[in-house]
């Protein structure tokens, strides 16, 4: 399980990860990096929005919410 | 896809900044920072002007500027859209890069969120490679202390090489340091020193190499190191921007352009594609704002605050929309049950004062078409804009402003964000949508925060099925006459519940129509999606009652004074020239009856929302005017009696509720038009925004009336 890289829209509500690898291409790329999503950042996963998508997660201290599309571009290390 | 700036005609607004009345001796200083970090605010305190801020990303998308003097010296302070990043991803990126670039400001101001430093010190950095004329403006200091967050300014100082300095902009806490900082940096008495960032030797040689040649070419215009970066970087929108601003196209010149040759195949030789050289500049920018933010931030481990708490409930599945739903609720039976006094008593007013205007003119023995078209054409018309729709406009505004400051609007954004996402269009539309409910013109520039301009015309095309503050009024009163009076004491309940499904109407027909619009005439797939939810914070309620009610009260007065009177006096005269025995009014509105009854309504409402564009504010002025003007009633001098002049005119609820639907889908006024015309350049897509809108409001009010007719319950 420790070792089991999951997309960042499949992190578990609550439960934190490890970003290993950014498969977005182009200016989405350049935005997630912009919020500062690079490798060995650590994301919180913090809810889901009503209707399940987007979820707002916590990156650098900040609340960012992203959709599905962007999140599942985003691959994680599960870590707690 | 494939729609480009060109082909939907939105080109780059204002493309340049210009710096307006200055005189040459004063010194200008640029204003940056990520999106609500206070920017505005520091402005505001600044130079006392009035820029709006709120507690969202993205408030500010036009350039405030405004002066201050400080110790017998003159600034101009120019406030920059807010962007995480000046590598020009957007239109707003590129408009503060090409500022700090290219318009040549003293000092740049950069206003940091000091909860958030590490995230902010990227664009620092980024900023700090461009110049080293830089104040770090580190704000919120307030709210950093309330998160236990302290910062070593002193240290931040020195590592970066510029003035630091703390505020906290709202309660005027370091301003002066400010000032002092931007003086010294201006006057050169402090030399900025930054020191650069680390790129790994490959990216480094490659700057080296390239930076003597790009200096003989530019000379010391622009940081030549930071020129030869972005060059490798293959940064296209620079190099536009240089060849627009200097006038020199750089990949012209021939060594310039091998020497790059070269660099990018040692570097893709060394294993560097276009994109992964990409991420090595952007990760050292991040890498670098880490470890800085690690030196000089200690955090004493926060818990999961109260703002968590509170997301997790107006959030959440269970709650989410339903809060939502009540809060709007409130807002408008508040509005309701609030604006009725108020009204009555201008209403008694307005009156009052009518009366002595016509003993004053008897008096002085003018003509009677004088005092006729002055006090029962002009007067009257702006007494009613007054009375009916002022009140309204005056709770409503200041409450949702409080909304506004408190941080709740992205929230909406977050839960909504599904739902546009279906319609294949931008999440922060509903922001831009918040905004129309103050004024649909204001919405329309709103839509600038979202980048793409497919989805930002789909969000200017649709809001104006948001009723903006004008349009509001005129849902309440006729909720007010015609659904509270069958609902008994329940009347207020009624009228709110009523006004609530006209606005999810409102929204459900945003959807669907901007669907249509991505399925059709915009074809696309939604962009990035990437929305900052800002912590709470507890709105400055004196000063947005204050502000809401004196902007809003003289905005109104103001275009009552230019729009109702002179159409007052349209009404009048129209309905004492005679043709023929009858009216010109009366001619006009029996043209457009057998229409305008087709869809709910008659020929004297329809020609009123005409006589409307101008302001939707005169609408119902306009209305009442018209069925006095015909005979029906010679005296209206309290709000009952509308009732029963409309009545007399032949309404029944299904008149008032065809009036709420065309109220909520018909043309914007002149005025959000030309915004439009403005931000998309482009007459076609006005023309479009005009007309989805109106058809949109025939067929539903064909539907409705027809309907009604048939199942024989009117
Ligand atoms: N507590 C506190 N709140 C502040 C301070 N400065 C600004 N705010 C609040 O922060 C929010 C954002 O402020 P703005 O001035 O609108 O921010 P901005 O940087 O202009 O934002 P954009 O225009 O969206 O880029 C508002 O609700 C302000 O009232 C401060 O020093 N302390
Ligand atoms: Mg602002």
């Amino acid at each position: 399980m420790k070792e089991k890289i999951i997309s960042l829209n499949k992190l578990a509500i609550g439960s934190s990860g490890l970003v290993k690898q950014l498969t977005a291409q182009g200016n989405i790329r350049r935005r997630l990096l912009d919020l500062g999503i690079t490798k060995d950042t650590i994301i919180e996963s913090l809810r889901k929005s009503p209707k399940g998508d987007p979820i707002a997660f916590q990156i650098r201290s900040a609340v960012i919410a992203l959709r599905s599309e962007e999140s599942s571009k985003i691959l994680v290390q599960w870590i707690e | 896809m494939g729609l480009t700036n060109q082909s939907t005609g939105i080109g780059i607004i204002d493309r340049m900044i210009e710096i307006k009345s200055t005189s040459p001796e004063d010194f200008i200083i640029a204003l940056a920072g990520n999106p609500n970090t206070g920017k505005s605010t520091v402005f505001n305190s600044l130079t006392g002007l009035k820029q709006h801020t709120g507690n969202w990303p993205g408030k500010t998308v036009t350039n405030a500027q405004g002066r201050y003097s400080y110790r017998e010296r003159n600034y101009t302070l120019v406030d920059l859209p807010g962007t995480y990043s000046i590598l020009a991803n957007s239109v707003e990126e590129q408009i503060a890069r090409d500022f700090i670039c290219f318009g040549n400001p003293q000092v740049t101001i950069v206003v940091m969120d000091a909860t958030c430093l590490e995230r902010n010190l990227n664009l620092a950095l980024q900023i700090l490679e461009i110049t080293d004329r830089v104040v770090l403006c580190v704000n919120l200091m307030d709210e950093a202390r309330r998160k236990n967050i302290s910062i070593n300014l002193n240290k931040l100082s020195e590592i970066l090489g510029v003035p630091v300095v703390g505020t906290s902009a709202r309660n005027g806490e370091g301003l002066d340091n400010l000032k002092n900082a931007v003086e010294k940096v201006a006057l050169g008495k402090i030399k900025p020193n930054p020191n650069s960032i680390a790129y790994n030797d490959k990216v480094q040689g490659g700057i080296e190499e390239l930076t003597p040649y790009i200096n003989s070419k530019i000379g010391d215009r622009i940081d030549n190191s930071w020129l030869a970066l972005r060059l490798i970087d293959r940064d296209n929108s620079l190099l536009e921007s240089i060849s627009n601003f200097l006038k020199l196209d750089l990949m012209q010149n021939r060594v310039i352009s091998e020497k790059l040759l070269d660099i990018w195949e040692r570097l893709s030789r060394d294993g560097y594609t276009e994109e992964t050289l990409r991420d090595n500049i952007v990760t050292s920018l991040i890498k670098e704002s880490e470890i800085i933010s690690k030196s000089v931030v200690t955090n004493i481990k926060n818990q999961k605050n109260l703002d968590y708490k509170i997301d997790n409930i107006l959030t959440s599945k269970t709650f989410g929309f339903p809060i939502m739903i009540a809060l709007l609720g409130i807002i408008f039976w508040i509005t309701i049950v609030g604006a009725n006094y108020p009204s009555e008593m201008l209403a008694k007013g307005f009156f009052w004062i009518e009366e002595q205007l016509l003993v004053l003119f008897s008096y002085l023995k003018t003509p009677p078409w004088i005092h006729e078209i002055l006090v029962l054409g002009m007067y009257r018309t702006l007494a009613w804009v007054v009375s009916v729709m002022l009140p309204p406009m005056a709770i409503f505004f200041p409450i949702f402003t409080l909304l506004e400051d408190l941080g709740y609007l992205p929230r909406i954004a977050f839960n909504l964000d599904y739902y546009f996402k279906k319609a294949c269009t931008h999440g922060k539309q509903a922001l831009t949508m918040c905004m129309g409910f103050g004024c649909n013109a204001a919405g329309v520039i709103a839509c600038r925060i979202i980048d793409s301009p497919r989805e930002r015309l789909i969000g200017i095309i649709t809001n104006n099925f948001v009723p903006c503050n004008g349009r509001f009024p005129i849902l309440i009163a006729m909720a007010g006459m015609f659904i509270a009076g069958f609902a008994g004491i329940f009347g207020a309940f009624a009228a709110t519940l009523s006004i609530l499904v006209a606005i999810v109407l409102g929204i459900f027909i945003t959807l669907i129509i901007s669907r249509i619009l991505s399925k059709t005439i915009l074809k696309g797939l939604p962009s990035t999606f990437t929305l900052e939810l800002p912590p709470y914070r507890k709105p400055q309620i004196g000063r947005i009652i204050i502000r809401s009610i004196f902007d809003r009260t003289l905005f109104v007065l103001g275009r009552a004074v230019v729009v109702a009177a002179p159409a007052g006096a349209v009404i009048w005269i129209m309905g004492n020239i005679n043709l023929g025995g009858i009216s010109l009014l009366v001619h006009c509105a029996r043209f457009f009856d057998p229409f305008a009854r087709l869809i709910g309504l008659d020929g004297y409402i329809f020609m009123a929302f005409i006589l409307g564009l101008p302001a939707n504010e005169i609408v119902i002025p306009i209305l009442i005017m018209s069925y006095m003007s015909k005979g029906s009633m010679l005296e209206l001098s309290s709000l009952n009696e509308m009732k029963e002049l409309f009545i007399n005119n032949g309404w029944t609820w299904m008149t008032a509720v065809c009036t709420m639907i065309f109220t909520l889908n018909h043309w914007p006024c002149a005025t959000t038009l030309l915004t439009i015309r403005k931000e998309t350049q482009s007459w076609k897509w006005t023309w479009i925004s005009f007309i989805v809108p109106t058809i949109t409001g025939i067929i539903i009010c064909f539907i409705v009336a027809q309907t009604a007719r048939i199942l024989g319950i009117v």
